[in-house]
């Protein structure tokens, strides 16, 4: 998937380091042509957070994201709790010697193994495409931009 | 313990030293001696290679010993800590991996300090992330010091001593020639010898109960000599309110405490793209999640098979569950298939120590160059390249690792591995959400944050029973105990957490509304990262 994966050359907001970390050579001289010259990078991020196409994407990762967290914060922490409050529930055996504390034990990986699924893919219909047209508009737009 | 399993323990170390020095060799032949190759290794890792690195990192010593151990002697108390250390990684799935691969360069301060003031953000998140690897590094020293006074039979003082430094001094070697290309590939070769160390034992393990874990769970709760009790929470948390409370902040700082942790954060700078840094995660999560398991398997083996009253008398804490148990799968003791076994165990557990130590090393002295300093120098003093300060730092972090490894020699590894997870929920981990995560965060509120976390997480550790006050603790003469909990992350999370709002809220400079949009922006599309 290196396709859609390249290297780009627009320093980051970290500072340059005068030692020579070598790796950032500086982009070229801008084009002749700038349709966004006097603007500076910071108003361009203030316009690329403000457009309707980032606006969607964070929508898409926060309304993932957020339940999501909340759930499995909230059933570990059940989990945990329930061991010291309710250690008679907990012993209570199932099948055999299986309690019900071992099955929520490997509930708790089973549950993680499905989020983990579930997010990547997630991640990959719905956000990667978009997200990767934005970098590279906003990329577009700072290059030359007075910072 | 005979002589033999001994040598071929001490040969096949020697094997995996061999390889790994010849790693660092070949991979930095022709180092350019850049900061993006020493602390990121040329950021050209794959995905899978760069989840096994990141499933080497973090299955420590702790885990395979540690943890194995608790569950041999507690039973399914010790289970907490294998559910906490899987379930920890949706946090940096979802929250943390992607987000902070495109804001940062190298460390945890670069994500920060790129919407606030720098100098103070970069002096405080430096400073936690060095305290949170050295509690580490101490947990993985004292992990090597207790596999070998077992492995030379006794408690021969002076043999463990000597583990704890040729351990330490290799490590730096490796850091400070090989930077992060050589680290990466050690814990590639680490993970995988370690699942394959660890697959090996679950199913001798599982074909001894016929693959009944039914008959695996029964036999352990018999010979664990607690009965039922051992399968049911409540063994080794469960008498006063204060060891039950402790249970609790002891989840919550498992569950919260990777996000935070340097040498795990600094992995996700070793991939090209944030979609990289999310499929490396989503490798680790499958490698971790089914080690995780195995340690559950291994742990009620070792308390089925040895028997809890035998772990306990090899070591007090547990630590040597593990090697016992394939000594006892081979044949037992003076058997060839029990020799060859544990020799085996013995291998991979100094391997897996080695390389978590080199990760840590190599993270923390990231954080002394590129974030203390740089911005501690004095303006006019001689500037010496940020890539020789990271090597000189490897030595000096090194050598008090050792230090202090030495000091803590008699408690349970995967405990002290909570501490240091405790550092770091309660330090890095607000200051690094309220950076992703919120608009109005300002400079001051990430300086208190970090050390409105920091300076209680560890006073309330120098207050626990763990220091003084107690029988098991560090220093069992002194009593100085105020603070009744083992693990402080009950109180010092929330802590780090209020810190950073309050902070925020009383700061005089407005927050910068540009900053954040880029911070947001380059967050979510990786525009501009490096």
């Amino acid at each position: 998937m290196r396709h859609d994966d390249p290297w780009y050359d627009e320093p980051a907001s970290g500072r340059g380091e005068p030692d020579g970390t070598g790796s950032f050579a500086p982009t070229g001289p801008p084009g002749p042509v700038n349709p966004r010259r006097g603007h500076s990078a910071a108003d361009i991020y203030m316009e690329v957070q403000r457009s309707e196409a980032f606006q969607e994407v964070r929508r898409r990762y926060r309304r993932f994201v957020v339940p999501a967290t909340i759930g499995f914060l909230v059933w570990y922490l059940v989990y945990v709790v329930a061991a010291v409050t309710a250690p008679g529930l907990m012993a209570r055996p199932l099948a055999g010697v299986v309690n019900v504390a071992m099955v929520a034990g490997l509930g708790q990986f089973l549950t993680a193994f499905l989020l983990t699924g579930a997010y990547a893919r997630h991640a990959r219909l719905r956000r990667d495409r978009a997200a990767l047209d934005l970098r590279w508009q906003t990329q577009e737009m700072t290059r030359g931009a007075g910072r | 313990m005979n002589g033999n399993h001994e040598t071929l323990a001490l040969l096949l170390f020697s094997a995996f030293i061999a390889v790994t020095l010849a790693i660092t060799t070949w991979v930095s032949r022709n180092r350019r001696g850049s900061a993006e190759e020493f602390y990121a290794g040329g950021r050209l890792f794959s995905p899978m290679e760069n989840g096994f690195a990141i499933a080497g990192d973090y299955m420590s010593a702790a885990s395979f010993l540690g943890i194995s151990g608790l569950i041999a002697l507690f039973g399914y108390d010790g289970m907490l800590y294998s559910v906490g250390f899987l379930v920890a990684w949706l946090v940096v799935l979802l929250l943390v991996a992607e987000l902070v691969r495109n804001c940062g360069r190298f460390t945890l301060a670069d994500v920060v300090a790129a919407r606030m003031a720098e100098r103070p953000v970069r002096i405080a998140a430096g400073t936690s992330s060095v305290t949170v690897s050295v509690l580490y590094l101490v947990a993985q020293m004292v992990g090597a010091g207790s596999l070998v006074a077992l492995l030379l039979g006794g408690t021969s003082g002076a043999a463990r001593s000597w583990t704890v430094i040729g351990v330490g001094a290799l490590m730096v070697i490796y850091v400070s020639l090989g930077g992060m290309r050589a680290t990466t590939w050690i814990q590639i070769v680490k993970a995988v010898v370690l699942m394959a160390g660890a697959v090996v034992l679950t199913v001798l393990v599982l074909v001894r109960f016929h693959g009944d874990f039914n008959a695996l769970l029964d036999s352990a709760a018999e010979r664990s000599g607690h009965g039922s009790r051992f399968l049911a929470p409540g063994l080794r948390y469960g008498g006063t309110w204060t060891a039950r409370i402790d249970f609790i902040s002891l989840g919550l700082a498992l569950v919260l405490g990777t996000a935070g942790l340097p040498h795990i954060l600094s992995r996700f700078y070793t991939v090209p793209t944030a979609r990289a840094a999310r499929r490396s995660v989503v490798w680790s999560i499958g490698l971790i999640g089914s080690f995780y398991l195995m340690t559950i398997a291994l742990g009620f083996g070792a308390a089925a098979l040895v028997g809890s009253a035998e772990v306990r008398a090899s070591n007090s804490a547990g630590n040597t569950a593990v090697p016992l148990l394939a000594l006892v799968l081979g044949g037992g003791e003076g058997s060839t298939g029990g020799t060859v076994l544990f020799a085996v165990v013995a291998a991979v557990a100094f391997a897996t120590i080695l390389a978590v130590v080199a990760g840590i090393t190599l993270a923390s002295s990231a954080s002394v160059a590129h974030d203390l300093y740089a911005s501690l120098r004095r303006p006019g003093a001689k500037q010496y390249s940020e890539v020789a300060v990271a090597r000189v730092a490897a030595a000096v972090i090194g050598v008090s690792a050792i230090g202090l490894g030495l000091v803590a020699q008699d408690l349970n590894v995967a405990f002290l591995v909570g501490l240091a997870f405790a550092v770091a929920a309660s330090a890095n981990l607000p200051v690094l959400l309220y950076s992703l995560f919120w608009r109005n965060f300002t400079t001051r509120g990430a300086v208190w944050s970090v050390y409105g976390g920091l300076i209680p997480a560890v006073l309330l550790v120098l207050l626990s029973p763990v220091v003084s006050g107690s029988p098991d603790s560090l220093f069992p003469g002194a009593d100085f105990q105020l603070f009744p909990l083992e693990n402080p992350g009950l109180v010092s999370i929330p802590l780090g957490f209020l810190a950073g709002w309050a902070g925020t809220v009383t700061s005089t400079d407005p927050p910068d509304e540009a900053k954040h949009a880029e911070t947001e922006v380059r967050a979510l599309t990786g525009a501009g990262a490096v």
